[in-house]
Parts: C-alpha cells; structure tokens; sequence
C-alpha cells in the first residue's frame, strides 16, 4: 500500500550490497592493490592521513580503497578509526631544523644556509596529458638525457642530511622579526581532539585545526586573504621545507627518550611586512604551518591564515571571513561539513509536515489565499 | 585476530567523560554542557552526538530502541540499530515500554515513558540561541546573564507578522525557569512530552560537541505569550492505519491527483492501536491494512 514506513532494512542492506559491488567494478578487471595505491598514489595517502589527523600509511591506503578514491570519505573513515585509538603521551616537538628535506624552497632569499633543494615537485613540469603512454614512460621522458652517453641520468633522489636553519630564527636574530616559534613550543598545548573547540582558541588549538583542516577550504580562504579580502599586501615565502623527522618520545617506564619513528611532513613560513606602531618597531611577521605528508598547496594557506587570524587576535580589525577565527575555525573541518550538509538526505517528514500545517494555515489567513481542492483518500 | 574496538565502540576513557559531561548536564537543567566530542564512524548531522551518548549509557543488559521520524525501520534508525548490534550485541526492541534506551531523532514516542527509561535525542543546533546570535562566546554570555529578551522579540515578530507564532519544530522551551533549551528538531507536537516527564531526556549534538539534559520531573516550558499561548498542531484527520485520532499524523501523498492519506508517525504506536481496536471490534477483516 505505502513504502514509507516499512521497508529500511531490506533497502539498507541491499544498498551496502550494491556500493560493495560497484566499488569492485568489473570481476575481469584485477584488484586494485594496497601496495600500489601506497607507492603510486602516495600523495592522495598524504592527503588522508593529514586530514585524517593519523599519521598511519597502512590505516589511509586501506580507506582510500574502501572508499573508491573518494578522498573525504576516506578521510572520515580514518577519523572514524583515529577516535578509538588510546592517547598514551605526548612526544617531544619534532626538530625540524634537523629535518632529512627532500625539498627546501624560499620565495624570499635567493641562496641561504643549507641551500634550495628542489627535489620533485610538479611546480615546474608541463601539465600535458600524456595520452597513449603508460606513466611511467612518461616520467622517464621528463628525466634529462646527458649528451655524451645519450643514457638517461637517475636524478638524485636522496636527502639532505645537512642542518637546515629556519629563516625564521635567522631574521630574528637580526632583530627583524620577533621569536614567535620557541614560546609556541614551550606552552602547554591543549589536545583539540579530546576537547571542544572553544572560541576564542589559542594558537596552538588554531594550527591544530588548520592542520586537519579541509585543504580545499583553507586554499580557498587564503586564496581571498591574498586578493584584498584580509591582507594589505603581498607576503613572502619565507621558506618551505618537505622531508622526514624523527619523533621523540620518553616512556614512562624507560625514563629516557627513545625514537619512536619517523614522519614525513611539509612546513611552511610566511612572513609579511609590519610597519611599526606606537610600541612596537617596523618587522616582519610570520605565518606558520605544518602538516602531515607532503602537502605543499596545504601549509602554505595554513601559514597564511595563521598570520591573519594572528593579527585578529593582536586586535586589528576583523572584516572578512579569512580573519575571522570562528568563521575559519568552525567550518574548516570537512568530516563535520560534509556529514552536515548530507544529513539533508536523511528523511525529515515529521519536521516538514510540521512545516505544512503551519504555512497552510498561515495562507488561510492571507488575503491572496488561492482555493485548493486537497483530496484525502484512504 | 580480535576485535580492535571496544564493547560499544567508543574506548572507556571517551565514555567517562561523557558520562561526567551528562552527570553535569543533568545537575544543571537545559544547560549546553561542552564535551569532548568523538568522530564517529558515522556522519556528524545524522545522529553523532546521540549514538555518543548511548554508546557511553549502554550496558549488556540494555534494551534498545532507536527511531528516526517516529519510526523504527526508517533507514537511519535501521543503521543505528546494525551499528550497536555489530559493536555492543545489546538487545534490540521496538517496543517503547521494554525499552531500557530509546535513541531517536524528530520525535518523541506517544507511549508515556516511565521512571527509569532514558530517551537519547540527536541534535544538530543545540543552541536555541542559534539564529539570534551565532557567535557561540555571545550566546554563551546571553544564557549565563539569563538575557533571552531577543528570543522572546523574535517570537513577538512572528506574532506582529502573521498574527501567531510560526515555529512550528524545534520550538524553543524554557527548562526548570532558568535556561532556554532546544527540544531538538521534535515537532512541537511533542514538546509537552517533555513536561514533568518520568523519565531522563539527555540531548547530544556530535558536531557542535555539547550535552544537555532534562532530568526526571522537570518544568519544560513552551515559551509563548499570556494572549498568544503555546498551541499544538492538530488534524482533522484520524490515521488511516489504526484509527487513532490523537496522535502525530504524517501526510503520505497517494498519487498525482492530490489525493492523500494520513498515518500515525510512531510506527510501533501504530501497530498498537491496531491490534487493541481490531480485538476490540473482533472483525476478522483487515484487508486494507495487510502488508
């Protein structure tokens, strides 16, 4: 008679049924495989396990395979995980002076200790599809030929293990910028993931939730900061580095610390032009961001958000939404956002016939009342 | 290779201190208590902050019931109930008096509750305040001075507008004379449920990270005005299904020709009704309302 109100179960069964069987795609076509997605596509497991805020390579293949590349959805099945997990303590703040960079690129000083590393980036290929030909061919195309043996040379895929100081600290040493990295360091750090966001929120809980932030977002935003909407003038890319760092932790029980692994990450220093007040001289002022993987496009709005939502905070004026804390902040965090937007799926008929009792009764009362001949049948 | 997750998913730690979060709550009536908020492994927006607050109530002698719009074989109901039979293996009811739990978004069931029982409510604005004022330290401010005048201005509105209120879910009450509370997205139908009810009412909302509580025999008012009081929405129509001429009614449409029907929301109530009407009457006919 009616489907509206029996029924759910044998749907919600078939429908986990069929997104099973569509994820497989065609049986005459082989699996997909964890390893390949770990290797080939390592740049989307990145990506999970930044927002995922889950530094596990095997935990984001996996969800990127259940989840058929969908990388949000991914994403929210490694929070999903991440949120059972115990919490047993707080490591040290990894070192990233002594990073193991496979890149290390500065907008801002030509040459500076340590050196650029330009390492592989996309930043200078040709974006030209490469129709017909496996990738792989193609990236070997891309690798420069020397002209004496013709045989291609293997670029140098190593890392630097040279100290690589932080511009930062090098133009606060020439007075031009205040230390603003080892006092962070230093406070007590709150854990956003057992407490409420609570607003305002210090910066560390900031670049914590910029750090698991949504990458499409948080480029978004900075992108409006960058074209008038929050920032007065262009800044510069102090530095941004790529690589590995050890994570340090002292167990309890040892009582000395031990290296309990490695990670990769991209960090990123803005820095933007002050021009002096009252009590303060003229400078510069950072920006700082730091996430998992190798996420260049990432950290970098991270650092520029961090510098606006720095000068909300120093009480400048906040007029558009890249200053905004709250406006950033709370909607920054795509597992809440797409969770809620698509709750509108979900069934609301108690609500909307709510709804339609109380806007039929109100055209009743109003003088432009069309006649409608509603029918009620059994 | 063992279960990595714990008896009703979330780990021990989570679940204390959401119990402490509750205990919280329900010392202090309708009060929006901050916690400590979980992802779950289902989306924020389809039931987080509740499936949190049973999943840290739940016990292995519990009985629960979950619904969504009233009733129990709604899709989201449905994979609430396979998500706690999968982690926790409590049993599973549709009957609201067996119940032990009742988790449910939209509406409350019409079958009284009685002391002991706990309704779950899922909850994706928990601040009634919301709309007024969505910077959450103004809000804050607004509760903790007991500033609701805005609210009420809002509700005067509607009144100069259209001459009543219109809110017609979500209808704001007022908790134990003190704080101003969402009843979550419930039709206001099912607001005075709520009044001096037997039972523990506690609100989660996932996304926003926040638990209230309307304990036991507790004052829930319906905010309205002494010469425009609360009103509740009725119908002219009884269910098609049961008969019954009292409860919430959902509009189904039958076909392209504006024809419609009306049934029952609460399936189970519906079901109920049924049975003790056809024993009543002792007709064997029940052609018309075989599945």
């Amino acid at each position: 008679m009616y489907v509206a109100v029996k029924g759910g179960q044998t749907a919600v069964q078939n429908s986990r049924r069929l997104v099973a069987r569509t994820r497989r795609g065609p049986k005459t076509v082989p699996e997909i495989g964890a390893n390949q997605i770990e290797n080939q596509l390592g740049l989307a497991v990145d990506r999970v396990m930044a927002e995922g805020a889950l530094y596990d390579r095997r935990a984001a293949v996996q969800a990127i395979k259940q989840a058929q590349g969908d990388l949000v959805e991914a994403i929210f099945l490694v929070r999903a995980f991440r949120t059972t997990l115990k919490r047993f303590g707080n490591s040290t703040p990894v070192d990233t002076e002594k990073m193991q960079a496979t890149r290390r690129v500065s907008g801002a000083f030509k040459d500076l200790p340590g050196g650029q590393i330009l390492g592989p980036t996309y930043d200078y290929t040709h974006r030209l599809i490469e129709f017909g030909t496996k990738t792989e061919g193609a990236a070997d195309k891309d690798a420069p030929e020397k002209k004496e043996t013709g045989k291609k040379e293997e670029p140098n895929t190593s890392f630097t293990m040279a100290p690589l100081p932080r511009v930062t600290d090098m133009l606060g040493e020439q007075g031009l910028m205040e230390k603003g990295t080892k006092n962070l360091i230093e406070e007590p750090t709150q854990d956003l993931t057992r407490q409420p966001l609570k607003i305002p929120a210090p910066r560390s809980i900031r670049l914590q939730a910029l750090a698991r932030g949504d990458e499409g977002f948080l480029l978004s935003s900075a992108y409006s900061l960058q074209r008038g909407f929050g920032l007065d003038r262009h800044p510069f890319l102090g530095e941004l580095r790529v690589g590995f760092v050890g994570v340090m932790f002292t167990p309890p029980e040892l009582g000395f610390e031990i290296k309990i692994g490695e990670i990769k990450i991209t960090e990123c220093f803005m820095i933007n032009r002050f021009n002096g007040e009252k009590n303060r001289a003229p400078g510069f002022e950072n920006g700082y961001g730091l996430v998992f993987g190798q996420n260049e496009r990432k950290a970098m709005s991270v650092s520029l958000l961090d510098r606006s939502l720095q000068n909300a905070e120093e009480g400048k004026e906040v007029k558009y939404p890249g200053q905004d804390q709250e406006f950033i902040l709370a909607h920054s965090d795509n597992v809440e956002a797409s969770g809620f937007v698509q709750h509108l799926k979900l069934p609301h008929y108690v609500d909307f016939q709510s709804e339609l009792l109380s806007v039929r009764s109100l055209q009743n009362t109003h003088p432009k009342k069309k006649s409608n001949n509603v029918k009620t049948g059994k | 290779m063992p279960s990595p997750y714990n008896f009703a998913y979330l780990d021990e730690q989570s679940k204390k201190m959401i119990r402490r979060a509750i205990l919280k709550a329900m010392a202090i009536p309708g009060f929006q208590v901050p916690f400590g908020g979980r992802e779950m492994p289902l989306p924020y927006g389809w039931g987080t902050g509740g499936i949190q607050l049973t999943a840290s109530l739940l016990g292995k002698k519990d009985i629960l019931k979950v619904i969504d719009q009233g009733s129990d074989d709604t899709v989201n109901a449905v994979s609430i109930k396979d998500f706690f039979r999968r982690t926790a293996a409590v049993k599973i009811t549709e009957s609201t008096p067996h119940a032990t739990l009742i988790q449910t978004r939209h509406r409350i069931p019409e079958t009284p509750l009685t002391s002991g029982q706990i309704m779950v409510y899922q909850v994706p604005i928990p601040d009634p305040l919301q709309f007024i004022e969505p910077k959450r330290p103004e809000a804050a401010k607004m509760h903790a001075f007991e500033e609701y005048g805005s609210m009420y201005v809002k509700l005067y509105e509607d009144i100069a507008c259209h001459g009543r209120i219109v809110t017609a879910f979500d209808y704001p009450v007022q908790v134990h004379n003190r704080y101003i509370m969402s009843p979550s997205p419930i039709p206001k139908f099912d607001n005075p449920k709520l009044h001096q009810s037997p039972g523990i009412h506690l609100f989660g909302a996932g996304r926003e990270k926040r638990i209230y509580a309307v304990p036991p025999y507790t004052d829930v008012v319906s905010l309205d005005f002494k010469d425009y009081p609360f009103e509740l929405e009725t119908w002219d129509e009884s269910c098609a299904i049961c008969g019954s001429p009292t409860s919430f009614l959902d509009e189904i449409i039958m076909d392209d020709q504006g024809n419609r029907m009306f049934v029952c929301s609460d399936s189970e109530y519906c079901q109920n009704t049924l049975k003790k009407n056809t024993l009543k009457k002792e007709t064997p006919c029940q052609t018309d309302t075989k599945k």
